[in-house]
C-alpha cells in the first residue's frame, strides 16, 4: 500500500457550541464549523479545493457537500458527502489524505454538523437511528440501538466475566474529563454507582452507559505536507490510517466480542512504524461503554478480555498509561449522529498542540482516533502526532 | 392481530418471499448450497461460503442456542409499548446460520446465554407470521 504517513497535516481545527444549539440550523452548524476551522488555520476560504461532509439527519441534502459548498461560495475541485458517522468519518480524512497525495486537490476542509436534539423529536431520533437494523431480519423485532450494543455487551461479560461496574467506570472516566471540558453537554461529576442506579434501557446498559443526543458540530482543515510547512502554528501530522469491515447487521457478526479494529489498528500502527505502547493519549468511539473495551483490547492497548480490568485501574485517567476521550467522548462532551467522530479528531488537535488547559496530557506527542460505525460494523483507526515525530 | 398494529413489517422481496411464505406455513426455511452443503440465513442469491449461485430452501429444526440477549425496557416505537419488556435475542440454530429473534413467554431475567430454545410463529397480519423462539422445557436448569 502506498505510504501516506506524515504526507498530510492538519492546519485548522474548530469546534461549534454543542449541546443544545437550537439557534442555528444544521446546515447553518456545518458552515459555523467550516468557518471557525478556517478561521483557526488562518486560510482564506479561496485556498479550500476540496470539501467533506455528512449526511444530516435532521436537516438532509440529497448533495450535502454541494450545498454547504454553495452556501460557503467555494468551488471544490473535491466534493464528497459521507453517507454514515462513526469510522466513515475517518475513512473519509483517509481518503482525502490519499487525494492529496496522489495531486487531486491540496486543501480540504472537512466539516460536519448536525441538530438531533433540537433539529428532531426524541421518537424521530429513535426512530432514524433504529433504522440501522436489517429491515426483514431485525427491525420487524423491535430492537433499539441501545438493544443492538447490549447483545454485544453480554457476550463480553459471558466470555470474560466484564462487570457492569467495569462498563460504568467507562462512563465515569468520559465525565471526569467533560468536567474539565468547557461548553461540555454533561459536566456534572458521577460514579459507578450513579451509572448503576440510573435507569435500565436495554440489559445490561443503563442510560449512563448510553451515549447523548446532541446538536453540534466540528471540522478541520486537511492539506499536504509541503503546504503544512508554509504554515504558522503548529500543524498536526497524520502518522497512520487503517480501516476494517467485519459486517453491516449484527446478527451477522462472526464474532461479537472482536471487532474489525484489531485490522484497522493494526494497519495503522504499521504506516506509523508505532506501537500501542507508544501512543499518549487516544479517543475511542464511546457510543455505549461496553464498545470502549473492546475497542482498547482489538487495539492492542491491553490484552483480550481485560478491557474492563484497564480502564477500571485508572490507566485511562489523567495521569494514566493512555489518557482516553479526553473531551468527555459521546458519552459526555457531544454526540450529534454522524458528526460524532469529528470531536475526536479536534481533540487529538488541540492536546496535540497542547491547548487542552487542564484536562492537557503531558508532553502529547502522539493521538490514537478510532471510530466505529454500524453496529460495531465499520472500523476505522487515525494516528496523528506533532511535527517531532515525522 | 391489532396488537401489532404498527409495528414494523418485513417487505418480502424476490429473493426473500419464499422465506416468508414457509413462515405462514409454520415453517422456518434456510438455504442449502449444492456445491458445498452449507446452510445459511439470510436468504443470498450466493452461498456465503463458497460463493456459488446454485441454493435450495431447506427446512431448519428451529431448534437452537441463546448466543446474546437483551431485555427492551424502552420501546423502539409505540408500536412496541405493549410488549414491554421484550426479549431480542440473537440464536444460533443447530444447522449453523445465526438469526436475531425474541424469546416470548418466558420470564426475561430468566434468559441466559446458552439456553435452549425452539421456533415458533406469532401471526402479525394476514400475510405476514414472525417467527419467534420459546424456552424448550428440557433446559438443564
Amino acid at each position: 500500500m502506498h505510504n501516506l504517513r506524515g504526507k498530510t497535516a492538519i492546519v485548522g481545527a474548530a469546534d461549534t457550541a454543542v449541546g443544545k444549539v437550537p439557534d442555528l440550523s444544521p446546515t447553518e452548524l456545518c458552515v459555523d464549523a467550516a468557518l471557525r476551522a478556517l478561521a483557526d488555520a488562518g486560510i482564506d476560504k479561496d485556498e479550500i479545493d476540496g470539501l467533506v461532509t455528512c449526511q444530516s439527519m435532521a436537516e438532509p441534502h440529497m448533495y450535502h457537500a454541494e450545498t454547504v459548498a454553495e452556501y460557503l461560495q467555494i468551488f471544490p475541485r473535491y466534493c464528497v458527502t459521507a453517507n454514515a458517522g462513526g469510522g466513515t468519518t475517518f475513512s473519509t480524512i483517509r481518503n482525502a489524505a490519499a487525494a492529496i497525495s496522489a495531486g487531486i486537490c491540496e486543501t480540504v476542509l472537512i466539516s460536519m454538523a448536525d441538530s438531533l436534539r433540537s433539529g428532531l423529536t426524541r421518537a424521530q431520533a429513535m426512530a432514524m437511528q433504529s433504522s440501522t437494523g436489517h429491515p426483514q431480519f431485525e427491525i420487524p423485532y423491535g430492537p433499539t440501538v441501545p438493544a443492538y450494543y447490549a447483545l454485544i455487551a453480554r457476550a463480553h461479560m459471558d466470555r470474560f466475566g466484564t462487570t457492569p461496574e467495569q462498563l460504568a467506570a467507562v462512563a465515569v472516566n468520559g465525565r471526569n474529563y467533560a468536567s474539565q471540558r468547557a461548553g461540555a453537554q454533561m459536566s456534572e461529576i458521577i460514579t459507578v454507582e450513579d451509572v448503576l442506579q440510573s435507569r435500565m434501557i436495554a440489559d445490561p446498559l443503563h442510560l449512563l452507559d448510553c451515549s447523548l443526543v446532541s446538536d453540534g458540530g466540528a471540522a478541520v482543515v486537511l492539506t499536504s505536507a509541503g503546504k503544512a510547512k508554509e504554515h504558522r502554528g503548529n500543524p498536526v501530522y497524520v502518522l497512520g490510517m487503517g480501516e476494517g469491515h467485519s459486517h453491516e447487521h449484527i446478527s451477522q457478526a462472526k464474532d461479537l466480542s472482536t471487532s474489525a479494529a484489531v485490522q484497522s489498528g493494526r494497519e495503522a500502527f504499521e504506516m506509523a512504524g508505532l506501537t500501542p505502547a507508544e501512543i499518549d493519549l487516544a479517543q475511542i468511539y464511546d457510543c455505549f461503554t461496553p464498545v470502549v473495551l473492546i475497542e482498547l483490547e482489538d487495539l492492542g492497548f491491553c490484552d483480550k478480555g481485560e478491557g474492563g480490568a484497564f480502564v477500571e485501574s485508572g490507566a485511562t485517567a489523567l495521569g494514566g498509561q493512555l489518557p482516553m476521550n479526553t473531551n468527555g467522548g459521546l458519552l459526555s462532551y457531544c454526540h450529534p449522529g454522524n458528526p460524532g467522530s469529528m470531536f475526536a479528531l479536534t481533540e487529538c488537535v488541540y492536546q496535540l498542540r497542547g491547548e487542552s488547559e487542564q484536562r492537557q496530557v503531558k508532553a502529547a506527542r502522539t493521538a490514537l482516533a478510532h471510530g466505529q460505525g454500524g453496529i460495531m460494523s465499520s472500523h476505522a483507526t487515525l494516528i496523528l502526532g506533532h511535527e517531532d515525530t515525522l | 392481530m391489532s396488537r401489532h398494529a404498527g409495528k414494523f413489517l418485513p417487505s418480502p422481496q424476490p429473493g426473500t418471499k419464499p422465506f416468508w411464505e414457509g413462515c405462514r406455513q409454520g415453517q422456518l426455511l434456510l438455504q442449502k448450497c449444492d456445491q458445498c452443503g452449507a446452510q445459511q440465513f439470510y436468504p443470498r442469491i450466493i452461498c456465503t461460503s463458497c460463493s456459488a449461485r446454485s441454493l435450495q430452501w431447506v427446512e431448519s429444526s428451529g431448534s437452537g442456542t441463546v448466543v446474546s440477549w437483551t431485555i427492551v425496557r424502552h420501546p423502539v416505537s409505540e408500536a412496541y409499548a405493549e410488549d414491554i419488556p421484550y426479549v431480542i435475542a440473537l440464536i444460533k440454530l443447530r444447522e449453523g446460520p445465526t438469526m436475531m429473534s425474541q424469546i416470548i413467554d418466558c420470564e426475561p431475567e430468566s434468559v441466559h446465554c446458552g439456553m435452549q430454545v425452539s421456533v415458533c410463529f406469532q401471526d402479525w397480519t394476514d400475510d405476514v407470521s414472525m417467527p419467534m423462539f420459546r424456552v424448550c422445557s428440557d433446559n438443564d436448569d
